[in-house]
């Protein structure tokens, strides 16, 4: 009879659970607030300002979900996560989605029954070193004492690229990119290693930032994207369709500053579409006709998150590199509106 | 022989000496320093080397503090007005100041009730630290909790009004059967305290917090030093009489009573701390439907209660070991049944040993308070390592931050230390 209860209970706990899941879109609307995820912290990518507000590049991607869904880029209630309790808030439905600088890679997509929705950022691990070491390739690097986080795939990735080249590095184990930044200042390594971001915000804090510079060989891939849960296509296409318009409105010359003009109609049919002055986009989608012009309303559009968060007039400083448009020779692009 | 007086032998002085300083070497600060500082050649050279580390440690120092800038909005800014001379960048203390201390989303128009819920918890427990207070502002530590919840989370003012007639009710019928027969009052308060909570709790109208005098403030948007405290406060009061009662368990005849004190002793001390935050942040997730849980302060506190409840269990057991086993059976022999000889023969002595043990257990979960920040939780140290260190303004600033969470931790644990030294002396009755 005890097993019975307890059965019971495990039978009801799951049908709440799959009846939750199985419209996420619907409860997100009942709800009037978005569940987003978060980093607790990362320079550029979320971090609440003085005030409180949450600000960032992976921040602008919720609040663009929220106006595609809610039509207001505010009602989004940011979860902080850390590195280990990101995948469990997503999966138990404590969040509608992640956006979290998190790495796809196939056994997260795969054994970990999460859908990566796209690419915000196309990172790869980088180096740093000190201006007066005179090297301007990785390659050059034989023998040289390297900061590294140990457990990461960074280490690994390392590893793989000394052995491959040939030449042989001192490996400096370090636990924080806080730790590594005073060890590399103090010069206990020649060469820090990690993220390219991570670099670039670092080297952003030095007293003296342009005696230190960044490496052009990337050896690593780190696309970084949002994410939901297996199951709910319907969802993850909601959140995927407001990543790809805020691409394709940068490839469009839609800003947040012309946006109410090109929303009255324009010549360009796909700018119409995306800005459903035609079609039925929205509809398709289960939201209204003007999802997109509110998701691109909620923070300008990707090259102008990019600018504003992590680009070059930012002390970040990042050069958009791979994540320019296709169309400048980088690697953002985004599936036709059609 | 009348003259012997006056005529003296010329050799022998008629009045007395005046009195003339000590040697230099024997008074005074010369004095002091030969016996303390230079009693020996080595004594002398090891002084002369402390001086010179003493001087190394506060000529990096005192500069950088003395220099200190205060006012700035962001890092680079303070390396502007320091031109590259050794100093603080202490602007990040007063910039972000509200946020180190109440967290980044606590309302600022209601900063004023942690502050006189801060305030009142200094009037509640100053008669529980200090006996020779007068009796009666117990009265006010007994409301204290129920005023402090509705103070800091705000919202209707009658979920803390049903707590507390919760809780009086129990305490009545426990005073009315407890003492012909403890386990009547015991259980009968219990249920009297649920009785009364759900019928009250049932009363509450729906949204009854919607347009209350204070606005809900979500257990969410607590932060800072203020989660630290609360969460200290609230764990160290809470497992000490938790703990005394799996203490006294453990030493209890009845084996049910007995094996289940030494399970959950053994089994928590056992766990790491933060394993069980785990658990309470994230498994406990997966056995709610989303949208109806726990308050997740309500999980960490339960989780760091029963850690610290049963460290203090054993702490105290040595207590109870040490007490002559005379102690015990004089309680018998003067007829007393067992919760009085507890209460009045054995718990006072075993306690007093036991306070520089308990007050380790405490300063250690005050700091363990921390730990929270690995779950997303943005106490002092979390937000020092989160949103302040991943702001632009302010990344690398790690010196100032955490030395600042440092000083503030130092300045409770070492008035925690200080407190129970005093009540050392205080209870201290000269027979060991």
């Amino acid at each position: 009879m005890k097993k019975s209860v307890v059965f019971g209970a495990l039978t009801v706990a799951g049908l709440a659970a799959g009846a939750a899941a199985a419209g996420t879109l619907d409860d997100v609307k009942a709800r009037g607030k978005l569940n987003c995820g978060v980093t607790t912290g990362l320079v550029g990518f979320a971090a609440p300002d003085a005030n409180g507000e949450w600000k960032g590049f992976d921040v602008g991607v919720c609040r663009a979900v929220a106006g595609a869904v809610l039509g207001d880029p505010t009602a989004v209630e940011f979860v902080p996560t850390t590195g280990k309790t990101r995948f469990t808030a997503l999966a138990s439905g404590e969040i509608d989605m992640l956006a979290r600088n998190t790495t796809w890679t196939f056994s997260r997509d795969v054994d970990l029954k999460f859908t990566f929705v796209g690419v915000n950022y196309y990172d790869g691990q980088g180096f740093m070193v000190p201006k007066e070491l005179g090297v301007s390739s990785a390659k050059e690097l034989d023998g040289a004492t390297v900061c590294i986080q140990t457990g990461t795939t960074t280490e690994l990735n390392l590893a793989d690229f000394f052995r491959s080249n040939n030449i042989s590095y001192e490996p400096v184990p370090i636990e924080t990119n806080a730790e590594a930044q005073q060890q590399y200042l103090a010069g206990a390594c020649d060469v820090y290693t990690t993220d390219a971001s991570g670099l670039a915000a670092t080297r952003a804090t030095f007293e003296d930032p342009s005696a230190h510079v960044l490496l052009p060989e990337i050896i690593s891939k780190e696309p970084l994207g949002p994410l939901v849960r297996h199951g709910d296509d319907n969802w993850g296409d909601v959140v995927r369709w407001s990543l790809n318009a805020l691409i394709t409105a940068e490839e469009l010359g839609v800003t947040s500053a012309n946006i109410a003009e090109m929303a009255a109609g324009t010549n360009n049919p796909e700018v119409n579409r995306l800005l459903g002055s035609e079609g039925t986009l929205g509809e398709m989608l289960g939201l209204s006709a003007d999802w997109a012009k509110n998701a691109i309303m909620a923070g300008g559009n990707y090259g102008e998150l990019f600018e504003g968060n992590i680009g070059e007039a930012t002390p970040i400083g990042l050069a958009r590199g791979l994540n320019a448009q296709w169309t400048d020779g980088g690697l953002i692009y985004s599936p036709p509106f059609r | 022989m009348a003259d012997t007086q006056n005529n003296s032998v010329a050799f022998v002085a008629t009045e007395v000496i005046p009195e003339s300083p000590p040697p230099a070497r024997e008074t005074g600060v010369v004095k002091w320093m030969r016996e303390n500082l230079f009693s020996s050649i080595p004594n002398g050279i090891l002084t002369i080397l402390s001086l010179y580390v003493i001087y190394l440690v506060l000529a990096a120092i005192l500069p950088w503090i003395f220099n200190g800038v205060w006012t700035t909005s962001s890092l680079a800014e303070c390396r502007e007005v320091l031109q590259g001379k050794t100093g603080a960048c202490f602007s990040v203390l007063t910039e972000r100041w509200n946020q180190l201390i109440y967290g980044f989303k606590y309302p600022v128009e209601e900063y004023w009730r942690p502050n006189l819920a801060f305030v009142l918890l200094l009037v509640a427990i100053a008669p529980v630290l200090f006996f020779d207070l007068p009796r009666k502002l117990l009265m006010f530590t007994a409301v204290y909790p129920f005023v402090a919840f509705w103070l800091i989370w705000g919202g209707t003012i009658m979920a803390p009004i049903v707590a507390f007639l919760g809780v009086a009710a129990g305490g009545i019928v426990f005073q009315k059967f407890g003492k012909s027969t403890f386990a009547v009052g015991f259980f009968g308060g219990i249920l009297a305290a649920f009785v009364v909570w759900a019928i009250g709790g049932a009363l509450i109208p729906e949204g009854a917090s919607e347009n209350a005098l204070l606005p809900a403030v979500p257990s969410r948007d607590l932060g800072g030093f203020m989660l630290n405290l609360m969460l200290g406060v609230t764990c160290v009061s809470l497992s000490i009489p938790l703990g005394i009662a799996l203490a006294l368990g453990r030493q209890s005849d009845m084996p049910l009573i007995k094996g289940i004190c030494v399970v959950f002793i053994e089994f928590v001390r056992g766990v790491p701390l933060i394993t069980l935050l785990f658990v309470a942040s994230v498994m406990l997730a997966y056995f709610f439907p989303p949208d109806s849980t726990v308050d997740l302060f309500l999980r960490v506190v339960i989780m760091i209660t029963m850690f610290s409840a049963a460290y203090i269990a054993e702490v105290i057991r040595g207590g109870l070991a040490a007490l002559p086993k005379g102690q015990y059976e004089a309680a018998d022999s003067l007829g007393l049944d067992y919760p009085q000889a507890m209460r009045l023969i054995i718990l006072p002595q075993a306690l007093k040993i036991s306070i520089p043990g308990i007050v380790n257990v405490a300063v250690g979960l005050f700091k363990d308070t921390t730990l929270v920040s690995v779950i997303s939780m943005f106490d002092l140290v979390g937000m020092i390592r989160g949103p302040v260190l991943a702001s632009t303004e302010w990344n690398g600033v790690y010196w100032e931050l955490l030395g600042f969470a440092a000083f503030l931790f130092f300045v409770v644990c070492y008035g925690i230390s200080q407190y129970s030294q005093w009540l050392e002396r205080r209870l201290a009755t000269g027979h060991k």
